[in-house]
């Protein structure tokens, strides 16, 4: 079947079948970051935006996202490295297979919540697994963006 | 998993003939249809039916079947209902990612025994809309054998109650070992759903004694539905430990909803 | 020092945090063939019949590979990534007509796509004669039943073990008289304890692309730690002369010593060598917890005996090691279950160390961070902190009575010498950090809720002493860049980064002057791989002293550019110039130039170095726990860890690596179950049913650093990235001890055994 959906900002028009995962379709669009860790939505690695909200592409039908927009990580390079550097700043990205999903989900956090607590990290980004940092510096690498962007805001205003 | 064709149905009619046809499957979330090793024929989407939206009345909730669960955890007008119970009955579950995908319609019409969801409804005392079958009492629905009628919304009554939340799990992420979902109305009424036995959730209705202290009240729900509860055993726990749970969560839901 | 110690980002760090096409699958071509595998259904049995010709008819589908299609008597290979000769017997033939375990390989599918080649794999039909099966392990050694029967496996060196008694390894050693010791002692500590074969589920499954190239060899792109080894299992694999071979690995999604083995590149390999066409295969995240290569399940049996002071005075442990279907490591991991733990207790007047590593119808085991140090670390420090309760001592401070010392003799590591060592201030960084004086043993918070705190020590290896090699080649570009290419695999530790430190150390250059290569079998300098610990100190020294060999032709063309003796000149890492005339020199660019110009200086060094020690990082670790008697919930609240790891070469990837060891251990010890059905297939085959830790079930892990320096290796760095996932095992087992006064033998401990032993308690 031909859908249409706008992959990061440019229309895509292209034949699937009624199975083809939007995980499948984004990377086969070019889409290299975005990965599979698993088959059961438990990893987090294959984060994209639909229409703005962050979801497993691994799960939705590539059907489903006719007519909507879909955001990669390959979409968002300015905000990924803005926000990636603080995570290189630590180490934390380590082998690098998860980042992808985690800064996707990430940036999402970081649309949703402006200065969310510890806890609100930890429960938003519980589904993105990585089996190498311990999570730690990951968890450093954010406060010390959200505190590097609420100093840039207020010294703005 | 695979699937022949992908239909967005136009109408809850048109969604209802595809699904009588035994290959077709109506899709929630997928997140556990993709799982199934299945051949489907028409995979039906409901998601252009406008199911999406939870509306709120004084007379209670209409959440249809394509809610998602991040909807459900969202939404202010459940968070104050059932105090916090509806956000904490979904938070564990996996992600943001897969709760932005997996549907109220989903959870329910599966009626899977660890379902986090289920256990929840069972004692908001919902009932679901069938577009065939009508109005049906979850807890009744709960019991029934999987059918080809198509689950429109899931309906939830406001009544003077206060609601809360418990689960076990092995790890915070993880599907629960036990669930309890608890509610105590203004007669001093109190109803427990306990889910994941592993078999699906059942609910429990026991009177309060007004002469009785808390801890004597707790006590004896608690000595009551472990005499009562059915639990087996599976990878995530014995029989034995679910059973003691249960006794455990009741004791602390009464403890918190007074 | 100038690069040496600095918090570096990673080189490749910025293109990993955007998402770029680094990885296998995605650099390969679109339409290579797709390599799946038809699995045994069975623990134990023959093909009997097997009939491919409907499924060869599928729409699509290339080939199609059984035990037919490999001779059955020729000699056999090892998956193990070692230096040959490999400890594995070879024991796996590329398809086996006898297949050992549920998901031993039955056919080779390769088609056009997924779809294709599943469908061929559901029309395959197989005939199985099921035979009798050895899934308990207990029952293993001299079972009827013969995992390998067969006349032609072959072990190459002498581990002690015997395909006719279902035994991989065997072996005894010690020191002293044991059982005389244990008789004097006033204590003895005596229990079994038992760890299960974990995976280590890094988030990139096993993979692997095969392709043809110009010269007619067989290319294999593959996320690896270990391409030589590859190389020679490979060509093992498939009968073919290793000169056809050429291996190259791009960024690799994390390892932990998975890829240590060659889980999976056969199979494409078989495929595109008989086709000529390319392949790869992408296990399934079921495939990488069914058939792959996780921890050897351990049983170990300890005696610790100490007088009532305190003092250990002898151990003796027993090891029984599962190495299931295939003896990957199965020899070698049993060795460091009593070679990294028993030294730790200095003490000790006599040890003896015994082990036997059995064949079962299980799923082959493989190399896993901690490579059965683990294991026994978890054993001794155990009894140890049981002892310290029984003589009512606290544990950290019978540590302090006991530990090794530096320039101590250890008796059972390999009788070498304790040649730097900060054990005893890991120790005091640790109680400090977790505040345990006013923390142990545990504070009951009234609701239900204890906390409490444990701790343990550890230890492991800098590589195989005596055995690892590590190269590095290094050369000057234009402008005067450098060029450092290695043969060790940097799979998200950051090697490529950390040995570029310490080239830029020792040539006086900035971080960024130096690009890395690696590695590749056809231009990498030969490395044993990226295993054992081994990279920081055995490749890092070879960095250093290649490095330092740079310099000397450096300074021998600028010498000859300022016609004088290379013995009149200094490198000062920009210019060399003439000590008597510092203002006559020549630059690092003019000399590059001039090396490209009618000169035959090279400005290429390769250096080759192998350590005959193999020194001990050290680690004391210890846990804060909030312990929920009723349902028996336990969540590690905190986790205080000091490691010596000698100079730390980039402290931000050193407490990285130690961070998220120590999450690892945190879930093999509560989490990360194994259990099987009745036919030895491990029932946790998915990220869904095998819980890993998510971010949501740790508190905090806080990580500090007390070097010692290591005369031995580069700035007197030692190793890292395995000694960090063995505290976490005695130290939670211990609070949860500490919380509700029972004592777990056996991992994961779960809220359920939690919650009753509890119970019992009340």
């Amino acid at each position: 079947m031909q859908i249409n959906l706008i992959l990061n900002g440019t229309k895509v028009s292209v034949d699937v079948a009624a199975d083809t995962l939007l995980l499948d379709l984004v990377r086969s669009q070019g889409c290299a970051s975005v990965k599979r860790g698993c088959e059961t939505s438990n990893c987090g690695l294959c984060t994209v935006f639909l229409e703005d909200k962050p979801v497993l592409s691994c799960s939705v039908l590539a059907a489903r996202a006719d007519g909507k927009r879909v955001t990669t990580l390959e979409g968002l390079q300015e905000e990924a490295a803005e926000f990636g550097a603080f995570i290189a700043d630590q180490g934390a990205e380590q082998c690098g297979f998860c980042n992808p999903g985690f800064i996707m989900n990430a940036l999402a956090l970081f649309r949703e919540k402006e200065s969310p607590t510890e806890e609100e990290i930890k429960e938003y980004l519980s589904g993105n697994l990585c089996r190498c940092s311990g999570y730690e510096g990951q968890l450093r690498g954010i406060l010390n963006f959200l505190a590097w962007k609420k100093q840039k805001q207020e010294a703005a205003e | 998993m695979t699937i022949r064709e992908y239909k967005k149905a136009e109408s809850l009619e048109e969604a209802w003939q595809l699904n009588q046809k035994k290959p077709n499957r109506v899709l929630g979330g997928m997140i556990w249809l993709k799982m199934e090793k299945i051949n489907v024929g028409t995979a039906i989407d409901l998601s252009g039916l406008g199911l999406d939206t939870i509306e709120e009345t004084d007379e209670g909730f209409s959440i249809g079947a394509m809610v998602t669960l991040r909807q459900l955890e969202l939404h202010p007008g459940l968070a104050a209902y059932t105090d916090g119970a509806v956000r904490e009955s979904v938070r564990h579950i996996v992600g943001v990612q897969l709760r932005n995908l997996a549907t109220v319609g989903g959870s329910i019409y599966s009626r899977f025994g660890f379902s986090d969801v289920l256990t929840m409804f069972l004692a908001l005392n919902a009932s679901v809309e069938l577009y065939k079958g009508g109005i049906v009492p979850l807890a009744e629905y709960a019991q029934r054998p999987y059918d080809r009628d198509i689950l429109v919304r899931v309906i939830v009554p406001k009544e003077d109650a206060k609601f809360c939340y418990q689960s076990v799990r092995n790890s915070q992420t993880d599907i629960p070992v036990l669930t309890c979902a608890a509610a105590k109305n203004a007669a001093g009424e109190y109803r427990f759903a306990i889910g994941a036995r592993p078999g699906k959730a059942v609910l429990y209705t026991l009177p309060a004694d007004a002469g009785e202290t808390p801890e004597l009240t707790s006590a004896r729900f608690a000595a009551s539905i472990r005499s009562r509860i059915k639990t087996e055993s599976n990878m995530r726990g014995s029989a034995e430990y679910r059973n003691h749970l249960a006794g455990v969560l009741v004791k602390r839901a009464v403890k918190q909803l007074g | 020092m100038k690069t040496v110690s600095k918090a570096y980002r990673k080189k490749d760090a910025m293109q990993l945090v955007t998402g770029q096409p680094v990885y296998m699958d995605d650099l390969v071509p679109a339409n290579c063939l797709i390599v799946k595998l038809l699995r045994s259904p069975h623990a134990n049995a023959i093909v009997k019949t097997i009939n491919t010709a409907v499924a060869k008819k599928v729409p699509g589908i290339e080939a199609i590979f059984t035990w037919e299609d490999v001779p059955q008597d020729a000699p056999r290979y090892t998956q193990a990534g070692q230096t040959f000769p490999e400890a594995s017997p070879r024991d796996r033939l590329l398809i086996d007509r006898h297949v050992r375990f549920v998901g031993d390989v039955v056919a080779i599918v390769a088609g056009k796509d997924e779809k294709c080649v599943d469908k061929a794999l559901r029309l395959i039909k197989v005939e199985y004669e099921v035979l009798d099966a050895v899934l308990d392990y207990h029952t293993a050694k001299d079972n009827p039943v013969l995992v390998h029967p067969e006349e032609n496996w072959e072990a190459l060196c002498p581990v002690g073990a015997d395909n006719k008694r279902n035994l991989c390894a065997h072996g005894e050693e010690g020191d002293g008289d044991i059982e005389a010791v244990l008789a004097n002692s006033d204590i003895v500590i005596e229990h079994t304890y038992h760890t299960k074969a974990c995976q280590q589920a890094m988030m990139e499954t096993f993979r692997t692309y095969c392709s043809i190239d110009l010269y007619g060899r067989l290319n294999i792109l593959s996320s690896t730690q270990i391409v030589f080894h590859t190389r020679r299992n490979v060509a093992n694999a498939l009968h073919i002369p290793k000169s056809m071979i050429r291996v190259i690995k791009p960024r690799v999604g994390g390892g932990f010593g998975a890829k240590q083995t060659n889980v999976c590149e056969v199979y494409p390999a078989f495929v595109t060598w008989k086709t000529k066409k390319p392949s790869k295969i992408i296990f399934s995240r079921v495939e990488s917890q069914i058939a792959s290569s996780p921890r050897h399940e351990m049983e170990i049996h300890l005696r610790l005996g100490a007088t009532k002071e305190g003092i250990v005075k002898g151990i003796d442990m027993h090891t029984l090691s599962n190495t299931g279907a295939y003896g990957e490591h199965g020899p070698t991991t049993v060795g460091l279950s009593g070679h990294k733990s028993i030294p730790l207790y200095a003490k000790a007047e006599a040890f003896r160390f015994t082990y036997d590593v059995v064949y079962t119808n299980h799923m082959s085991a493989g190399a896993y961070r901690g490579y059965g140090a683990t294991q026994g670390l978890f054993a001794v420090e155990s009894a140890v902190n049981e002892l310290a309760a029984k003589l009512h001592m606290d544990p950290f401070e019978i540590r302090q009575k006991n530990i090794v010392k530096e320039g101590d003799y250890m008796p059972a590591y390999y009788g070498a010498t304790n040649t730097s060592c900060a054990l005893d201030r890991c120790l005091a960084k640790v109680h400090e950090m977790i505040r345990w004086d006013e923390k142990y043993p545990a504070r009951d918070l009234g609701n239900g809720k204890v906390r409490a705190v444990g701790m343990g020590m550890a230890m492991q290896g800098s590589g195989i002493s005596g055995m690892d090699v590590g190269s590095a080649t290094l050369k000057v570009n234009d402008e005067g860049f450098y060029s450092l290419v290695i043969g060790a695999a940097d799979m998200g530790t950051g090697c490529d980064t950390t040995l570029a430190q310490i080239a830029a150390e020792v040539l006086d250059c900035e971080l960024d002057d130096i690009t890395v290569f690696g590695a590749d079998t056809d231009t990498s300098p030969y490395d044993s791989g990226s295993y054992a610990s081994s990279t920081t100190y055995v490749t890092g020294k070879a960095v250093e002293k290649c490095a330092l060999k740079l310099r000397e032709q450096i300074s021998k063309l600028g010498a000859e550019m300022l016609e004088c003796a290379p013995d009149e000149v200094t490198f000062d890492g920009r210019k060399v110039y003439v000590d008597a005339a510092p203002e006559r020199g020549v630059s690092l660019a003019e000399i590059v130039s001039a090396s490209q110009f009618g000169h035959m200086v090279p400005l290429e060094v390769t250096e080759t170095h192998t350590s005959p020690l193999s020194p001990p990082p050290y680690m004391v670790g210890a846990a804060e726990i909030e312990l929920d008697k009723e349902t028996g919930e336990v969540k590690v609240l905190e986790f205080d860890a000091c490691v010596d790891c000698g100079t730390p070469i980039n402290p931000n990837l050193t407490r990285v690596q130690a961070e998220g060891g120590i999450l690892q251990g945190i879930g093999m010890t509560l989490t990360e179950n194994i259990t099987y059905d009745a036919k030895g297939y491990p029932m946790e085959n998915s990220l869904f049913q095998y819980k890993i830790p998510a971010r949501v079930d740790i508190g905090h892990i806080h990580v500090e650093f007390e070097n010692s320096y290591e005369p031995n290796g580069p700035f007197g760095a030692k190793s890292i990235g395995e000694v960090v996932i063995n505290t976490p095992l005695p130290a939670i087992s211990d609070a949860i001890y500490n919380a509700i006064g029972t004592r777990f033998y056996e991992l994961p401990i779960t809220p359920e055994q939690v919650a009753m032993a509890a119970a019992e308690k009340e």
